[in-house]
C-alpha cells in the first residue's frame, strides 16, 4: 500500500478530454466580433539602414484600418539590456526584423497591405562570425557594443592553471552547437483588445504571464493595472513562449490605434523566421584529471552567438555555468562566456537554457578523458559522481542526488557490458546531467502564489499562479491537493489563466513548476484543511485534531459513521449568522538565492540529475547513424504522476535527438534557409528511437512530497550520449552538431586516412 | 467569385458560398466555427489539421473547399456520440496519448483512418498511418500505444 492516496497514482491529463475531443480553445481559436487581423512588414536584409518608409498606399487599400511604423508606436527599448524596440526605425539588425504593420479585416488584404508598403533600405556591411564579430573593424551590431560582445561573465574558483600544470592527463577540445527552433506545434499568435476605458486584455500563450503584464505596461506607457494577460490553451512552447517578442507590443499597438481587437497569428514560416531560435554557441573546453581519474580542473570559454539581440536568450550562459561549475565534483573551475551580437536571428530560451549546449560538451569530452585515461566511461562518471551534501564549487548545494543510480541504471537497461568497447559499427554511449530542480532565482522573487477555496458545493478551486503550457502541471497541482486535502481528484478545479484571477507567479520556467507551485498549493491546502475541519468539528462534536480526511468526506478518526462530506462541512461554516468562506492562500519563495557578482549562489533549492545511454548502429558506406534504442533515467524526487512523467521523459528525449541528429536552422548571411517543417526536420513518429524511460526516486527534502522539477532535464543529455554511442561504434568523434551523415562520413575518411599515415587514429578534430 | 458548395460535416449538410482558394481548414475553422482542427503550418508538413474526406486522412490545408463539394467530412467535433467518446479518445487519455493537445485532433483522425481500414495494425504500421502527424511534445511513444490500445478496444467491443 502507498502512504498517498493520489500521489504516485497513473492519471490522465486533467485538460485531457476538452483537447481529445477538440473543444480545448487556443488563441487562434478565439474570434471576437470586430477582431482585425495584423501583420508584420520583415526586413528581408541583415542589416541595413533604413533610409524611408513609405505607407500612403498601403493606407488606400480597402480593408485595411491602419498601418503603423515606428513613428506610430513608443520606441521604447525592451529585453536584456533594453536593445531591442518594437518597431524598428534607424537600421535593422537582422533579417526578420519588424519594420511596419497592418491590421486589417482579415489576412488576405493585411498581407495585400504589406506588399504595397514600400522600404528603402541601405544596406550595411553585415557579421554573421561570432569570432570574427570581435575583431577589430568587425561592423558593429549595436553601435554601444564595441567589438560586438553585449557582455560577458566569468566565474573562477580555485587555481584552474595549476591545477592542469599538475595533472596527469588534460584534454582540450573545441565543440559547436547550432541553431534549432523549438516548433511548438502551435506557432506564436496574440490577440489584444482595449475597452472603451483603455482597458487592455490581451490573449496569448506566454507563460511568464506577470513579467509580460510588466513589459506590455513599461513599453507601452500603461498602468501595470490596465493590463490583463489571458492564458488560453498552450499549442507547446519548450520556452519559447516565455519572452515578450515585438510581435505582442505590435499587435496591442494595433489595437490601439483601431481601437479594434487585433489578431496576430504566426505562419510556420514566420515561426522559423521570428520565433526565438536555441543559440549556437562554441565551446572551448579543458579537462584535468589524476591518473586514477579524478577530476581535477575545468576551464571553459563559451562564446554564445545570440544574434541581434540580448533577449532572453542571452542569459542562457546562466545555465551553461551551472552546468560547468557543479556537474561532477570538481575543485577547479573557471568559466568564461561571451555573449556575442551578429547579424543573424537571436537567440531565446528553449528547452534547458543553455545547458544542452554546455552538457554537450563536458559529457563528449568526458568519454574522451575516459579514453585518454583508459578508464571506462562509467568509472570515469561514477567516480566523479555528485553526492548527496555536496557543495560544488559554485555554492550550489546538492541535496537529494540520484546521479550515481542513473547511470547505473542506464547501463543496465542498454547493456553496457555487453555492448561497450565491441566495435564492428555498433555501440553504446551514456552522458549525464545536472540542472535546477526547486526554481531558479533569476529574479527578486522566485515565487509562486495560490489560493485554495472549498464552496458550498463540495468543489475545491485552486487558484494557481503558474501555467499549463501542455507539460500536464494543472494534473500533477490538482493532484497534489487533493492529496493535501484528502479529496477526490475529480472534485478539483485548477484555475491558473488569467492575471486577473491567479495570484503572481514569475513564471513557468527553469522546470520550475511543479516544485514551486506544488509547494504553494500544499501549504494553502493545509490552512484551508484547518479552517474546513473546524467547522466540520463543531458539527461532529469532536476536536479538530481527531478529525481526518479521505475522498472529499472528513471523518472522526475511529469512527467511520460519524462523517461530514466536504460540502457539508463548507455550508457549516457558511450558512450561519457571521458565517464564513473556506479560502486560504500561500505564496511560497524558495529557499534559494540570486547568484552574486562571482556568479556564487546556491540559485535552486534542489537539483535535477539524470542521465541517458544510447545505442547506435553506423553504416560506414553512408555514415547514417541508426539510434537504436535511448535509455534515459532521471532523478525526480518523487514520481508524483508516473505516466505524465514518463512523457516528459519521452518527449524531451525525441527533441534531444532531434538537436543530436537531424535539426538545424541553416543560416546563410544571415538568411535561415530551411523555414519549412519539412525542410527544417522535426523528428517524424519514424525518425524518434525507441525510449525506456526510467524513474528514480530520491525524495527530496524540501520539495512537495519529495518532488524536484524535471522538464528540461529530459532533453540534456541525448545528444552527448549519441555522440559517445557513435565514438564507441567508429572510433570517431563529432564535435559538432547536429550529427549528420556527411560530418560522420568525412570523419571516417579522416581517421581512415590518418590511420594510413601511421600516426594515431581515433579523435578527429573538426 | 465566391461559389457556392454543399459540405455535409459531422453528418450535417451545409450550404456555403466560399471563395475558391480558401481551403477547407480555413472554412471549418472560421466559417463553420469547427476550431478543433488546427492549424499548425498550412503547408501540409505537420498534420495538425487532418480531418478524414469521404473516411480517408487527408490535411485540410491542401485541400481546397470547392474540391470537397458534395463530399464528406468527419471532424474532431464529430467523433464522440455525445458525452461518450470514442474509443481512440479513451485510449489517448488514459494512456497519456497527449500533452499540448495541438496534434491530438489530427493524430487521432488519422488513427481512426487507419483502424477503419486495418482493425489490427501492428506498431510499424501505426507509424506509418501517423508519420505525416508530427508532434513536440510525446516523442510519440504513448501515441503509438494509445492507437494500439484503441485498436485492441474497438476490435473487442465491436465499435467502429
Ligand atoms: S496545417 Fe495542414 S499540415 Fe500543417
Ligand atoms: S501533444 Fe503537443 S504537439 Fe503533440
Amino acid at each position: 500500500m502507498s502512504e498517498f492516496n493520489v500521489i504516485g497514482r497513473r492519471v490522465p491529463k486533467q485538460d485531457g478530454v476538452a483537447r481529445v475531443t477538440g473543444r480545448a480553445v487556443y488563441t487562434d481559436d478565439i474570434k471576437l466580433p470586430q477582431m482585425l487581423h495584423g501583420r508584420i512588414l520583415r526586413s528581408p536584409v541583415p542589416h541595413a539602414r533604413i533610409v524611408s518608409i513609405d505607407t500612403s498606399k498601403a493606407k488606400q487599400l480597402a480593408g485595411v484600418k491602419a498601418v503603423i511604423t515606428a513613428a506610430d508606436m513608443p520606441r521604447s527599448g525592451f529585453g536584456y539590456g533594453k536593445d531591442n524596440s518594437p518597431l524598428k526605425w534607424e537600421k535593422v539588425r537582422c533579417v526578420g526584423d519588424e519594420v511596419a504593420a497592418v491590421a486589417a479585416i482579415d489576412d488576405n488584404t493585411a498581407e495585400e497591405a504589406l506588399s504595397l508598403i514600400q522600404i528603402e533600405y541601405e544596406q550595411l556591411p553585415a557579421v554573421y562570425d561570432p569570432e570574427e564579430a570581435q575583431r577589430e573593424g568587425a561592423p558593429l551590431v549595436h553601435e554601444r557594443s564595441k567589438n560586438n560582445v553585449s557582455f560577458s561573465w566569468t566565474f573562477n574558483k580555485g587555481d584552474v592553471e595549476g591545477a592542469i600544470a599538475e595533472a596527469d592527463v588534460v584534454v582540450e577540445d573545441r565543440f559547436r552547437t547550432q541553431y534549432i527552433n523549438a516548433c511548438p506545434l502551435e506557432p506564436h499568435i496574440c490577440l489584444a483588445s482595449f475597452d472603451q476605458a483603455g482597458n487592455l486584455a490581451v490573449w496569448v500563450p506566454i507563460h511568464f504571464a506577470f513579467m509580460f503584464r510588466k513589459d506590455v505596461a513599461e513599453v507601452m506607457g500603461m498602468p501595470w493595472s490596465k493590463v490583463r494577460v489571458i492564458q488560453p490553451a498552450i499549442g507547446g512552447s519548450f520556452g519559447s513562449k516565455i519572452d515578450t517578442e515585438p510581435f505582442h507590443f505590435i499587435c496591442i499597438a494595433l489595437a490601439q490605434k483601431t481601437g479594434r481587437p487585433v489578431k496576430i497569428a504566426f505562419t510556420r514560416e514566420e515561426e522559423f523566421l521570428a520565433a526565438r531560435p536555441r543559440q549556437p554557441m562554441i565551446l572551448d573546453i579543458r579537462m584535468a584529471a589524476k591518473k586514477d581519474g579524478t577530476l581535477l580542473a575545468r576551464d571553459v570559454h563559451i562564446i554564445s552567438d545570440n544574434g541581434a539581440y540580448n533577449a532572453w536568450g542571452s542569459h542562457a550562459l546562466f545555465a551553461a555555468m551551472m552546468s560547468v561549475t557543479s556537474l561532477y565534483r570538481v575543485p577547479n573551475v573557471r568559466f568564461v562566456g561571451d555573449v556575442v551580437y551578429t547579424n543573424k536571428p537571436y537567440g531565446g530560451s528553449v528547452r534547458g537554457f543553455g545547458n544542452p549546449q554546455a552538457t554537450f560538451a563536458i559529457e563528449s569530452q568526458m568519454d574522451i578523458l575516459a579514453q585518454k585515461l583508459g578508464i571506462d566511461p562509467l568509472e570515469l562518471r561514477l567516480k566523479n559522481a555528485n553526492q548527496p551534501g555536496d557543495v560544488t564549487v559554485q555554492d550550489v548545494k546538492i541535496t537529494s542526488c540520484g546521479l550515481a543510480e542513473s547511470i547505473e541504471k542506464v547501463a543496465q537497461r542498454i547493456g553496457w557490458s555487453e555492448h561497450h568497447g565491441k566495435g564492428g559499427n555498433r555501440g553504446v554511449g551514456v552522458a549525464s546531467l545536472i540542472h535546477v530542480g526547486g526554481g531558479a532565482r533569476i529574479y527578486k522573487s522566485d515565487g509562486c502564489g495560490a489560493i485554495v477555496k472549498i464552496d458550498d458545493g463540495g468543489d475545491i478551486t485552486v487558484i494557481i499562479g503558474s501555467s499549463e503550457l501542455g507539460q500536464g502541471s494543472e494534473t500533477v497541482q490538482a493532484m497534489m491537493a487533493a492529496e493535501e486535502l484528502g479529496a477526490r481528484l475529480e472534485d478539483i478545479r485548477v484555475i491558473n489563466s488569467d492575471t486577473a484571477i491567479k495570484p503572481w507567479d514569475v513564471g513557468s520556467h527553469a522546470s520550475r513548476s511543479t516544485f514551486i507551485s506544488g509547494m504553494a498549493i500544499k501549504r494553502a491546502a493545509e490552512q484551508a484543511k484547518k479552517q474546513l475541519f473546524e467547522a466540520a468539528a463543531q458539527k461532529l462534536e469532536a476536536r479538530p485534531e481527531d478529525l481526518e480526511s479521505l475522498d472529499s468526506k472528513i471523518f472522526v478518526k475511529g469512527s467511520p459513521d460519524r462523517f461530514l462530506t466536504f460540502g457539508q462541512a463548507a455550508r457549516a461554516d457558511l450558512l450561519r449568522t457571521g458565517g464564513d468562506v473556506i479560502v486560504a492562500k500561500y505564496f511560497y519563495d524558495p529557499p534559494n538565492v540570486e547568484l552574486d557578482r562571482g556568479f556564487f549562489g546556491n540559485v535552486s533549492a534542489t537539483y535535477a540529475f539524470g542521465s541517458h545511454a544510447a545505442e547506435v548502429k553506423v553504416d560506414p558506406e553512408t555514415g547514417a547513424v541508426d539510434v537504436v534504442r535511448i535509455a534515459a533515467a532521471h532523478d525526480v524526487g518523487r514520481a508524483l504522476n508516473p505516466m505524465g512523467l514518463e512523457a516528459q521523459i519521452e518527449g524531451g528525449v525525441a527533441m534531444g535527438f532531434g538537436y543530436a541528429m537531424t535539426e538545424e536552422l541553416q543560416v546563410k548571411n544571415g538568411v535561415i534557409q530551411n523555414v519549412s517543417l519539412l525542410d527544417y526536420r522535426v523528428p517524424t513518429v519514424q525518425d524518434v528511437p525507441a525510449i525506456d524511460p526510467i524513474i528514480i526516486e530520491t525524495i527530496d527534502p524540501i520539495g512537495p512530497f519529495g518532488a524536484k522539477g524535471m522538464g528540461e532535464c529530459s532533453t540534456v543529455p541525448t545528444a552527448p550520449a549519441i555522440a559517445n554511442a557513435i565514438y564507441d561504434a567508429t572510433g570517431v568523434r563529432i564535435k559538432d552538431l547536429p550529427i549528420t551523415p556527411e560530418k560522420v562520413l568525412r570523419a571516417l575518411e579522416e581517421a581512415k586516412e590518418t590511420s594510413k599515415d601511421g600516426s594515431e587514429g581515433g579523435l578527429i578534430d573538426e | 467569385m465566391k461559389r457556392t458548395i454543399s459540405l455535409t460535416v459531422n453528418g450535417d449538410l451545409h450550404e456555403l458560398a466560399v471563395e475558391p482558394r480558401r481551403t477547407l481548414l480555413e472554412v471549418l475553422r472560421d466559417d463553420l466555427g469547427l476550431t478543433g482542427t488546427k492549424r499548425g503550418c498550412s503547408t501540409g508538413d505537420c498534420g495538425a489539421c487532418t480531418v478524414l474526406l469521404d473516411g480517408s486522412a487527408v490535411n485540410s490545408c491542401l485541400v481546397l473547399a470547392v474540391d470537397a463539394h458534395g463530399r464528406e467530412v468527419l471532424t474532431i467535433e464529430g467523433l464522440a456520440e455525445g458525452s461518450q467518446l470514442h474509443p481512440i479518445q479513451d485510449a489517448f487519455l488514459e494512456h497519456g496519448g497527449l500533452q499540448c493537445g495541438y496534434c491530438t485532433p489530427g493524430m487521432i483522425l488519422s488513427a481512426k483512418a487507419l483502424l477503419d481500414e486495418n482493425p489490427h495494425p501492428t506498431a510499424e504500421e501505426v507509424k506509418v498511418a501517423i508519420a505525416g502527424n508530427l508532434c513536440r511534445c510525446t516523442g510519440y511513444t504513448k501515441i503509438v500505444e494509445s492507437i494500439l490500445a484503441a485498436a485492441e478496444k474497438i476490435s473487442g467491443a465491436g465499435v467502429s
